[in-house]
């Protein structure tokens, strides 16, 4: 039925088959979508969030995202920077993966602020001493970048590459592909940063501050760094995920390695400046500001010393160990659960960052504060999933996303 | 944001609360109210996501009878001068749409509503809960409306308001001056809400750069420490943040006046160092 | 924000911060255009 617009000689199922896939994930959408509307119609009463927890799920999710769609730009970075040449045969799951999160990111916010008509006023009205002002800024920007690099993978599909305009600028584009990545390398070096500056900054919020270079505060490097170190390892876990789901090796194994190589690294020198930030944060950054460490950890079970474990050893140390460790990391088994905890790793920590600010009390007299999210939350969370896995059904169907797919699958 | 750092003219206004008068009838949190159209809800159960600009908090010395002892400390916006007292106050610092502003000339930080787009950054920032969300759109019952003030602007659903210090008085007081042909107004002239209607004079509000002015005479702010009192009395809530606030409390009480700050285990004795550094 | 708004302040903060964000969609659209017209100076 739409064999036409099929990659040639790429196999993929049937169309019904497909078409039911898209549905069930169709369904979520809308149970999404439909949270959303009363979001926006209704306003943020529909959500679990208060006066105490401004920042709640949502925030998360966004960090959360563009965390994990770091693989986007520190791929670019490594492919057409530094040169990696290998790199080319992921690169384009990197940008449909780094594409999803940050537009997942964009509607987020969209929905979590609670006037959203004047989403506007950051640009216009920017404060330009204000972290979430940077995060703007560089979100959207780097947002068109994104838009520029999955423009050619489009443009690739059968169809459309019969067109010669599209043939040729898909061609040209992939021409000055480097001055792209590049600016969109520097621009995610200071979103992803401004947004661990969010936290950092909060001087009123002793869980939160941190000390840091002129007006950055370490949380702000800790977080590009991150983001760089577990990008690749969410861009690794959908690739798995895809080749499952499909049946089929996509990348080459020494593709593969390569990224989980330079991953395991990265979040090897990210713990190690990760941990003595939380060091010198519990010894000498709280008590100046009269906390005990475990003043943050002690008062319920849910932000209990566990979280710190799961964040750091969890999701840090053992992933990076695996992921240095050639013998380890070619073992199919531990490096697929290397990646899912690093992936869960970087997550804990952005949830750390912005839900457990929020629970400590900060004046003597005040109480701890939980929170849940509201089933509308929920929905909006799951709805970029939703839509992530459509785009990303969608793209591994249309589009020659995997350049090696044809050479490891042939008959 | 245009500063103007004309510190001969400035004024710094701010709040002294006598923690030992106060008996917590909550008289200020209603004037509050009604003074500043602060919405509220059918039902007020879940204080989380209620407005109370001026909001009394009760705490105890954690002894068993007969040694209990209770203080009811009311808690307006700080209007915090920030790190350094240069007016980069955790809210007004992190605002992305310079909806929230530090007023040089005053002291206040202000709170514009229909610039906020509601992120709640400056939520996440106050270590006070002084400001709040409008959750849902304001609704006074039919014929409540008639008792609105017409000098404050009702807030609409999705962003976020606080104390204003009753800036509107302010501006009244200085519109009368003017007519008057004065160049500045009286301590009497610009009164809150809160300390006007407080019946034990707990609440006193003036100028803190005015050495004439009570609120000077009761704390005796230093200026080369951002406004930290040097009455030994006096303290202010999160010293050690650095947040600068211009509401001091006064209490007798050594257990209230170490209920205002944190401190780590074994070094509790550090606040009496506080007032003498 | 253009220089030219009531808001605007000859700081290095605006500077930097609006020249940075006007100088990228510069690099990304002067990118653009010149992949455009070479596809079209290509074709005709």
């Amino acid at each position: 039925m739409d064999s036409a617009l099929i990659p040639k000689e790429a196999k993929r199922c049937s169309f019904p088959v497909f078409a039911v896939g898209i549905a069930v994930a169709g369904v979520i959408v809308l149970w999404g979508v439909y949270a959303m509307g009363l979001c926006w119609l209704k306003g943020l009463n529909q959500t679990n969030m208060n006066d105490y927890y401004g920042f709640a799920l949502w925030i998360w999710a966004d960090l959360a995202v563009i965390a994990i769609g770091g693989g986007a730009f520190f791929t670019g970075l490594l492919k057409y920077v530094f040169g990696i040449d290998e790199l080319k045969n992921i690169i384009n799951l990197a940008v449909v993966i780094g594409f999803v999160c940050y537009s997942s990111a964009l509607l987020i916010l969209a929905i979590d602020i609670g006037q959203p008509l004047r989403g506007w006023f950051i640009f216009w009205h920017a404060n330009v001493h204000s972290m979430l002002t940077e995060v703007a800024f560089c979100l959207s920007l780097y947002f068109s970048v994104l838009i520029i690099e999955f423009i050619p993978l489009i443009l690739e599909n059968r169809k459309l590459d019969k067109i010669p305009f599209f043939h040729h600028l898909s061609h040209n584009m992939h021409g000055v592909m480097a001055v792209f990545a590049a600016t969109g390398a520097f621009l995610s070096c200071f979103h992803q940063g401004s947004l661990g500056g969010v936290a950092g900054v909060l001087y009123g919020r002793p869980f939160a501050f941190r000390e840091g270079l002129l007006v950055w505060p370490w949380t702000f490097f800790l977080f590009t760094w991150s983001a760089a170190a577990y990008g690749p390892c969410f861009t690794l876990t959908v690739l798995k995920i895809v080749e499952k789901i499909t049946k089929k090796k996509l990348v080459k194994d020494n593709v593969v390695y390569t990224l989980a190589k330079i991953s395991g690294w990265m979040i090897t020198t990210y713990l190690i400046a990760k941990i003595i930030d939380t060091v010198y944060w519990a010894l000498v950054t709280a008590p100046s500001l009269g906390f005990n460490f475990m003043s943050f950890y002690s008062n319920n079970k849910f932000y209990g010393l566990w979280i710190l474990f799961a964040e750091i050893v969890l999701g840090g140390i053992i992933p990076a160990a695996i992921l240095i460790k050639k013998d380890w990391r070619e073992n199919s088994k531990l490096l697929i659960l290397a990646i899912v905890l690093g992936t869960l790793g970087v997550c804990i920590n952005r949830w750390v960052m912005v839900l457990q600010v929020m629970a400590p009390p900060v004046m003597t007299f005040d109480t701890w504060a939980l929170y849940y999210p509201s089933w509308q939350e929920v929905a909006t969370t799951v709805l970029p999933v939703a839509y992530g896995v459509i785009l990303i059904s969608l793209a591994y169907r249309y589009l020659p996303v995997f350049p090696q797919e044809k050479e490891l699958n042939a008959e | 944001m245009i500063k103007k750092h004309n510190k001969a003219k400035a004024h710094k206004f701010g709040m002294v609360i006598d923690l030992d008068k106060c008996t917590g009838c909550g008289s200020c949190m209603v004037a509050c109210m009604s003074e500043n159209n602060v919405p509220f809800k059918e039902n007020e159960t879940n204080k989380k996501d209620s407005i109370t600009w001026m909001h009394v908090y009760r705490l105890t010395n954690g002894k068993s009878f007969p040694d209990t002892e209770i203080c009811y400390i009311p808690r307006p916006c700080m209007h915090c001068g920030g790190k350094g007292d240069h007016g980069h106050s955790p809210c007004v610092s992190v605002c992305p749409a310079t909806a929230t502003d530090y007023d040089y000339t005053t002291g206040i930080v202000s709170q514009i509503y229909t610039r906020c787009f509601g992120c709640r950054y400056c939520m996440a920032a106050c270590p006070y809960h002084a400001r709040y969300f409008n959750w849902w759109d304001p609704i006074w019952p039919s014929g409540m409306e008639k008792t609105l003030s017409p000098d404050v602007s009702p807030r609409m659903r999705g962003v976020v308001e606080k104390c204003s210090f009753c800036f509107h008085r302010y501006q009244a007081a200085k519109d009368t001056a003017y007519f008057e042909e004065r160049e500045d107004i009286t301590e009497d002239e610009y009164q809150t809400a809160c300390a006007q209607a407080c019946p034990a004079n707990a609440i006193v509000f003036g100028d803190l750069n005015n050495s004439e002015h009570e609120v000077y005479k009761l704390v005796k702010p230093d200026p080369y420490h951002g406004g930290r009192p040097k009455e030994p009395k006096a303290f202010r809530l999160l010293e050690r943040l650095g947040t600068n606030p211009k509401v001091y409390y006064i209490s007798e009480r050594e257990w209230v006046r170490k209920a205002g700050d944190n401190y780590v285990k074994g070094k509790e004795k550090d606040h009496k160092k506080h007032n003498t550094e | 924000m253009f220089p030219f708004c009531f808001e605007w302040v000859w700081d290095a903060g605006h500077l930097l911060f609006f020249g940075g964000m006007w100088y990228t969609i510069i690099i990304l659209g002067l990118g653009m255009t010149y992949c455009i017209f070479k596809s079209i100076t290509q074709l005709w």
